[in-house]
């Protein structure tokens, strides 16, 4: 039993990053229908932004200009590297994809994996191959309850993740321009005509993933701190197939989705021996895909989508 | 585009490289197969730095002596990535189009191994200053190393922890997916059950190359009662794997290889590192003689304690100039000249290096002592045993 729960917990952990960067992907693929193959990268670019914002308050905080307890720095050093973070995200398109929004769809797709190059080879040429430490904003405290094993990073993962999450689904459901982005993904063709704009709509989705991608890129750094800048391309494949699992345009689609791959992957080591996991796993996600080619709350293309 | 334009830029191009094979006629070409980015930059960088050294001191005295000629010696570095592929490439290249006479390197098994075929089917002498995987050099009398090997690396950890802690059960996590971890945590795994019995690796997990966690298989070794983990990683990883360790409740201590002795190691992993043990070349606190001086000197220069890749990287250089020396005068002929050197190569029985003094068997393989080291708690690497064969 505490085998089964310490597992849980860290599947949660695990699921945590993927539903995060599954819900950017999802939100890109459902509004503008397009696969925004350079968002894993833009996580790692979150990450390494969330490094300088946490260095720069560090130095602040220890030169007494800034009075702030360890996790006040650290919810600064989020919002402050979400929100430097979205006006990548919104970079990215203005120049990768609206030059390309009439173009064929595949082009648009290899713009993504050309620009998620652009991005790790430039952050290799800025700060070297070296890894970097991402620095410990606060201690980790383990404890254990019943046989298991949990720290607070992990608990501040997992309530981040879901508090964001939520957050996402509100807006999306409860704000004007939530109504105009699930609009633009009922209809791409009809709503530019309402009046709604098309640009304004797409940098606010891509402003919105890359925060969350942010956000999970340094809660991942939190757990684990060495960074690199190869660090987003597996996760970025890992979190599109959540993206996809979860269903076109649904936020608690891709969210669930998320934390399922983290499940299945974390199982699947524990159950069968861990040289098979990825093996294990995905065939598990190929089959719930061939049951249901539409996620678990997708819809077909002519119903209606719930966004 | 006017083609008539590109006539002339055509002509001195060609005239420069006609001028540049003319003039190496009188150099010796030295090829580096090391990874500057990737994986674990960080052994491409002490390589750099050890070979930079080397070759300073070498044309500094007028250059490598071979017959009665000395002649200026030239370093072609190429970026293998860390990965397999580009280790192969980069071999292929400086093969051929760089026309090396020697090539050092590369440093990983993962890279050295295929690598290795390359030099062995192009016929020209290859050094790797830190692979310990056996199949790098077997059947290949063109490759070589300067370090000891897995099948001994294996006994001398399962021994050490055997006699030092009195354990009889074991864990082991491995990267699957590399030749280096993968061929040693097999050793470790054989020897282990010959001194304790067949089941006594309590838990034998794997991961996959760029995996970050490993809570499911940590999880799992702690539930197996294991009284020691194993795990013979690259820096980047063992931070990851020692951190995780400890937040899943393990508490029992984490042995490595000598993969681990990079100076990012505790620099990425914190105190969470301190009290951990593991095998190498040479433990840098404590040593004396030719190899403080290295040391010293390298850390005038760059700032920091070389890592053992660097001081092989350093045997190895000294090793190929020995076998240079050797051959008695370079023909000019660049094939004949390859195979006098690993003729030469082969022919060295003894040398005494900065990683200890070997002895050379007939497979290219040196035999010579690891040494235990400790990370001591304040995160420098203290010379704790010596084990000889």
């Amino acid at each position: 039993m505490a085998l089964f729960l310490q597992n849980l917990v860290n599947a949660l952990q695990w699921g945590s990053f993927y539903a995060l960067i599954a819900l950017g992907y999802s939100m890109v693929y459902s509004i503008l229908m397009l696969f925004n193959f350079a968002h894993g990268d833009i996580f790692m670019v979150g990450a390494y932004i969330g490094v300088g914002v946490a260095f720069v308050l560090i130095a602040m905080a220890s030169q007494g200009a800034l009075a702030l307890p360890p996790w006040a720095i650290l919810i600064l050093t989020i919002l402050f590297a979400m929100i430097l973070t979205s006006f990548v995200g919104m970079l990215v398109e203005r120049i990768g994809y609206r030059p390309l929004r009439a173009a064929p769809r595949a082009s648009a797709a290899i713009t993504g994996l050309m620009i998620g190059i652009i991005l790790e080879t430039g952050n290799l040429a800025l700060l070297g191959a070296r890894r970097i430490r991402f620095p410990s904003l606060i201690d980790t405290t383990v404890y254990e309850v019943g046989g298991v094993f949990i720290t607070n990073t992990k608990i501040i993962i997992v309530v981040v993740a879901l508090l964001l999450a939520t957050a996402m689904h509100l807006f999306v459901r409860k704000t004007k321009w939530g109504l105009a982005m699930r609009a633009m993904a009922f209809d791409y063709v009809a709503v530019p005509l309402m009046g709604v704009s098309v640009n304004a709509i797409a940098a606010l989705t891509f402003a919105l993933g890359s925060a969350l991608a942010a956000a999970a890129g340094i809660l991942y750094a939190l757990a684990y701190p060495v960074l690199d800048p190869y660090m987003g391309i597996l996760f970025g494949w890992k979190a599109f197939v959540a993206a996809i699992l979860g269903g076109r345009g649904s936020v608690m689609g891709a969210t669930l989705a998320g934390f399922l791959l983290g499940f299945i992957e974390i199982f699947a080591a524990m159950i069968f021996p861990s040289s098979l996991r990825d093996l294990i796993a995905y065939s598990i996600v190929l089959l719930i895909l061939i049951v249901r080619p539409h996620g678990f709350f997708g819809e077909p293309y002519s119903a209606r989508l719930r966004l | 585009m006017k083609l008539k334009a590109l006539i002339p830029v055509t002509m001195v191009v060609a005239a420069m490289f006609a001028l540049a094979t003319s003039v190496s006629a009188q150099t010796i070409k030295i090829g580096l197969n090391i990874p500057l980015t990737g994986d674990i930059p960080k052994v491409g960088e002490g390589s750099k730095f050890a070979a930079e050294m080397w070759l300073s001191d070498v044309n500094g005295a007028g250059g490598l002596e071979a017959g009665k000629k000395k002649h200026k010696v030239e370093l072609v570095i190429e970026d293998n990535e860390s990965k397999a592929e580009s280790a192969v490439k980069a071999a292929t290249k400086l093969i051929t189009e760089d026309e090396v006479l020697v090539i050092v390197g590369p440093q990983s098994s993962k890279q050295a191994v295929p690598a290795g075929g390359v030099s062995q089917d192009r016929a020209t002498p290859m050094i790797s200053p830190w692979s310990t995987n056996p199949n790098t050099t077997k059947d290949r009398p063109y490759v070589f190393r300067a370090p000891f090997l897995d099948p001994f690396q294996g006994p001398v950890l399962a021994n050490f922890i055997t006699n030092e802690f009195k354990f009889t059960k074991a864990a082991v996590l491995y990267d699957q997916a590399s030749d280096y971890p993968k061929g040693l945590a097999e050793f470790f795994k054989g020897a282990w059950e010959k001194l304790h019995g067949k089941g006594s690796v309590v838990a034998y997990e794997s991961f996959t190359t760029k995996d970050t966690d490993f809570s499911s298989q940590l999880t799992n070794i702690r539930n197996s009662g294991a009284q020691v983990l194993f795990t013979p990683q690259y820096y980047n990883e063992v931070a990851l794997i020692v951190q995780q360790s400890r937040q899943l409740g393990l508490k029992s201590p984490i042995v490595g290889s000598d993969s681990w002795g990079s100076a990012e190691t505790v620099e990425l992993c914190g105190k969470d590192c301190h009290g951990a043990f593991f095998s190498s070349h040479y433990a840098a606190a404590g040593a004396t003689g030719a190899t403080k001086a290295f040391i010293d000197r390298y850390n005038k220069t760059h700032g920091y304690v070389p890592d053992d890749v660097a001081a092989l990287t350093w045997d190895s250089l000294r090793i190929v100039a020995t076998a240079i020396n050797a051959t008695g005068g370079l023909t000019g002929d660049i094939k004949k000249d390859r195979a006098n050197v690993a003729k030469a190569m082969a022919g060295i029985k003894k040398f005494a290096g900065i990683t200890g003094n070997m002895t050379f068997t007939p497979e290219g393989d040196p035999i010579k002592c690891a040494v235990i080291v400790r990370i001591s708690d304040k995160g420098q690497f203290e010379f704790y045993k010596s084990v000889c064969p």
